[in-house]
């Protein structure tokens, strides 16, 4: 009895140690980043200032370019970094200095490339894809990953198993934020005028709810293996127009937004497509396996009934 | 010979002609859109969605064209299920159609002015136009404005559900319609029926 106590103590006190040890490196892991220092500023519309020159403070307007929400920040997946990370050390001090701007600036690929600790998301297969799309092609190294994900709020929207709606609205926004008339972001890059995805869409029907519940992409690029989400967005005329490729049993949405839970449900109590199921109706995609048996069964046994009456009536009547 | 009763008044036959039109090519644009298939097109996705929106859309107003005209011309009468003693009514009617036609019996319940639907008849048209018609045309418009649909509906996505509904309705009035042109058939001549719902009048044959 008193070993047996004895051995108890033991276990507990060890599981005791474990749990204060692993909880201790959890808490220095992350170390909440202060960058009060940057966000005084560039959180807010106004900031304010000590001129040197003059020795008063001076309040300003704040460039709506440059005004970082904190919120979205604090959710991105680069959360636990100090604006310094990225940006040069010399942004300290305001005014900053002239030559900042002329530095170059850390992209994606900067830190992710080639690194083996982000293998699943295959940055360097997607970067081949961005230089080999429509964008890379016409824009060249104009055209950063930076274009489409803002390095100061990305999230995944996959692994926080966010709705569909939200994935979708997420990722169709960063077109929208180009291609529509009143963007100014795509006279960043193009002299061309922006289309209006109004007019240039209005061949297709319901266009307000696929806007919804499909992505940009679900239509304007190919298919990929290997990635969760393909980058290689193509001319306009290799878009899909042919609506069966959604609307139908073998429907490119299961290889595409609901890639990463196709292999969960394909088949729910009998429904074909079944992780499309929960989030939208797909006509055509989303059907029934039994009512489709019932339904033919009964059918055919009507039909059978008929043919028969029909061939006792002329017998009969003879 | 034979006397002519005036049955089915120009409206009724009117929007008779008009609502079968429209149900053959909602049943064949819709079966083309509920089995889709890339290989074997049945007719182009697009304008099967669009013939199947239109030609719903006409059902609707021609559904109110069948109300108001029953409510007009009387014809509503018919409609009317006298419940004391309608399931017995029913059986007779039943055995009338499984043994009595093929001895040559009289049918139990002859068409008069007053009673131009035998019960089968009028229960089945009945379910139809005053259930499943309904009920077709209810989830078929929730279906135009998907955004009127509530998002969850028993559990399940809300635009499901009402598909459920929509093609389950479809279904059972592709049945009837099948069983329709099989019965309508069974008249002295065949097409006898057919000429009726044409120029109106029932030729007593029994
Ligand atoms: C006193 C207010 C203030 C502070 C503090 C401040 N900034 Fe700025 N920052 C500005 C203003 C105003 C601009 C607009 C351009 C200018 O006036 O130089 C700017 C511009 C920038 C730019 C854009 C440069 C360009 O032209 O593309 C970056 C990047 C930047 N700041 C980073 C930082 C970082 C990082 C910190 C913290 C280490 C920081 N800033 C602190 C006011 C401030
Ligand atoms: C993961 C790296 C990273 C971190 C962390 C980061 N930035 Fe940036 N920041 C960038 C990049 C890259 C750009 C250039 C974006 C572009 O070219 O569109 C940029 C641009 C800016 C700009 C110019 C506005 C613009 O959109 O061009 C400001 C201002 C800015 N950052 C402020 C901050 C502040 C303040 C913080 C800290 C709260 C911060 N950044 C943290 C990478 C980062
Ligand atoms: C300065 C280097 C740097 C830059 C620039 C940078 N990242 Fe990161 N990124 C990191 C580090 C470090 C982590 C790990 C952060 C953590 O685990 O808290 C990370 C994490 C990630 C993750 C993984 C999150 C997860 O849950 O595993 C993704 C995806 C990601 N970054 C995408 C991007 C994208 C897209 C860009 C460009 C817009 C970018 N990163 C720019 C350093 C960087
Ligand atoms: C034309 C716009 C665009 C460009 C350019 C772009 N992406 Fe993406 N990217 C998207 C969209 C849309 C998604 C899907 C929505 C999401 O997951 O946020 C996505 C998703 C991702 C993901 C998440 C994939 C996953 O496993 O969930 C990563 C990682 C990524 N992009 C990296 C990059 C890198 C690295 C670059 C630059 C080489 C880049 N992207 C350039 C639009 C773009
Ligand atoms: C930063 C701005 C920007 C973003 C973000 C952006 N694009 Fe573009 N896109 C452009 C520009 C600029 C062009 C035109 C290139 C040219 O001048 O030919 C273009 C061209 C295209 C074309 C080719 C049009 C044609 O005429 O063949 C397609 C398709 C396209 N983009 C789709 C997308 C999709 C889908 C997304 C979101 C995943 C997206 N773009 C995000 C700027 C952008
Ligand atoms: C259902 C598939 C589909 C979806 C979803 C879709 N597109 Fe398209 N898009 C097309 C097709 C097909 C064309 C080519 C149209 C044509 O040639 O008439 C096109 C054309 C375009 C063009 C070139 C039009 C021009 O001449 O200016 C751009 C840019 C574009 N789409 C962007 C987008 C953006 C941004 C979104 C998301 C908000 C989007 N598309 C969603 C199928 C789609
Ligand atoms: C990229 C895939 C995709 C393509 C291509 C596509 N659709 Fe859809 N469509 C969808 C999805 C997803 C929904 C389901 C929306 C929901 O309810 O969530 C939908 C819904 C619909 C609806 C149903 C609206 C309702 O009342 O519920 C119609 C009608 C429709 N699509 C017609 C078309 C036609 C016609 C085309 C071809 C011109 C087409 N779609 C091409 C994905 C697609
Ligand atoms: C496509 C071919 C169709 C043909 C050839 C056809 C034929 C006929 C005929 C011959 C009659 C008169 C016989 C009788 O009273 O039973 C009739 C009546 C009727 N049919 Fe049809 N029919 C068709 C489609 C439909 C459809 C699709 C519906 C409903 C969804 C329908 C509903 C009715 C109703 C309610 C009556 C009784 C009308 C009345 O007198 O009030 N028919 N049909």
């Amino acid at each position: 009895m008193k070993t047996r106590l004895f051995s108890l103590g033991i276990l507990l006190s060890g599981i005791l140690l474990f749990v204060t040890l692993t909880s201790q490196d959890q808490s220095e892991e992350a170390p909440p980043p202060d960058n009060y220092e940057c966000l005084k500023c560039h959180g807010k519309n106004y900031y304010s200032f000590e001129n040197e020159v003059t020795g008063m403070k001076v309040h300003k307007k704040m460039n709506p370019y440059f005004i970082l929400n904190h919120q979205k920040y604090n959710q991105g997946v680069h959360n636990s970094f100090a604006c310094i990370d990225c940006h040069l050390p010399e942004y300290e001090t305001y005014p900053h200095a002239a030559e900042l701007k002329l530095e170059p600036q850390y992209g994606c690929m900067d830190c992710h490339g080639d690194d083996p600790n982000y293998a699943k998301f295959h940055f360097d297969e997607i970067s081949i894809e961005v230089e080999g799309s429509v964008h890379g092609n016409a824009l060249g190294d104009d055209f950063k990953c930076e274009m489409c994900h803002n390095p100061h709020y990305y999230e995944l929207g996959y692994s926080k198993d966010k709705r569909i709606e939200e994935i979708v609205a997420t990722a169709n926004n960063m077109c929208t934020e180009c291609h529509n008339y009143s963007q100014d972001k795509f006279y960043l890059l193009s002299d061309s005028c922006a289309g209006n995805q109004d007019i240039t869409h209005s061949w297709l029907p319901s266009k307000e709810l696929h806007f919804k519940s499909v992505r940009c992409i679900e239509c304007h690029s190919t298919i990929s293996d290997s990635l969760i989400v393909s980058h290689n967005i193509v001319e306009k005329e290799s878009a899909v127009k042919n609506c069966v490729e959604c609307h139908s049993t073998d429907s490119r949405l299961m290889s595409t937004l609901y890639k990463h839970r196709a292999k969960e449900s394909r088949s729910k109590f009998g429904f074909i497509n079944g992780a499309m199921m929960n989030e939208s109706f797909v006509v055509g995609a989303t059907k029934n396996y039994y009512l489709n048996v019932i339904s033919i069964v009964l059918f055919s046994f009507v039909f059978l009934i008929i043919l028969f009456h029909a061939f006792l009536r002329i017998i009969l009547k003879k | 010979m034979s006397n002519r009763i005036y049955l089915y008044p120009l409206v009724i036959r009117i929007w008779h002609f008009l609502n079968a039109l429209a149900i053959v090519l909602l049943i064949f644009t819709g079966l083309s859109i509920q089995y889709s298939n890339p290989e074997y097109p049945f007719m182009r996705f697009d304008l099967a969605i669009i013939i199947h929106n239109y030609a719903g859309v006409f059902l609707v107003v021609n559904y109110l064209l069948f109300l108001g005209a029953n409510i007009a011309t009387g014809n509503r009468k018919h409609y009317k299920i006298i419940v004391k003693g309608f399931i017995s009514r029913l059986f007779v009617q039943a055995r009338f159609y499984s043994f009595g036609i093929f001895k040559g019996e009289k049918p139990p319940f002859p068409i008069s002015q007053q009673n131009k639907f035998n019960p089968l008849q009028q229960l089945s048209y009945v379910a139809i136009m005053f259930v499943f018609l309904p009920l077709m045309i209810i989830t078929g418009i929730a279906l135009l404005y998907p955004e009127l649909i509530p998002a969850k509906i028993f559990g399940i996505g809300g635009v499901l559900f009402t598909d459920l509904i929509h093609i389950v309705s479809g279904f059972f009035i592709s049945i009837f319609l099948l069983i329709h042109l099989y019965f309508v058939t069974i008249g002295k001549t065949p097409l006898k029926n057919f000429k009726s719902i044409i120029n109106g009048y029932h030729e007593e044959n029994h």
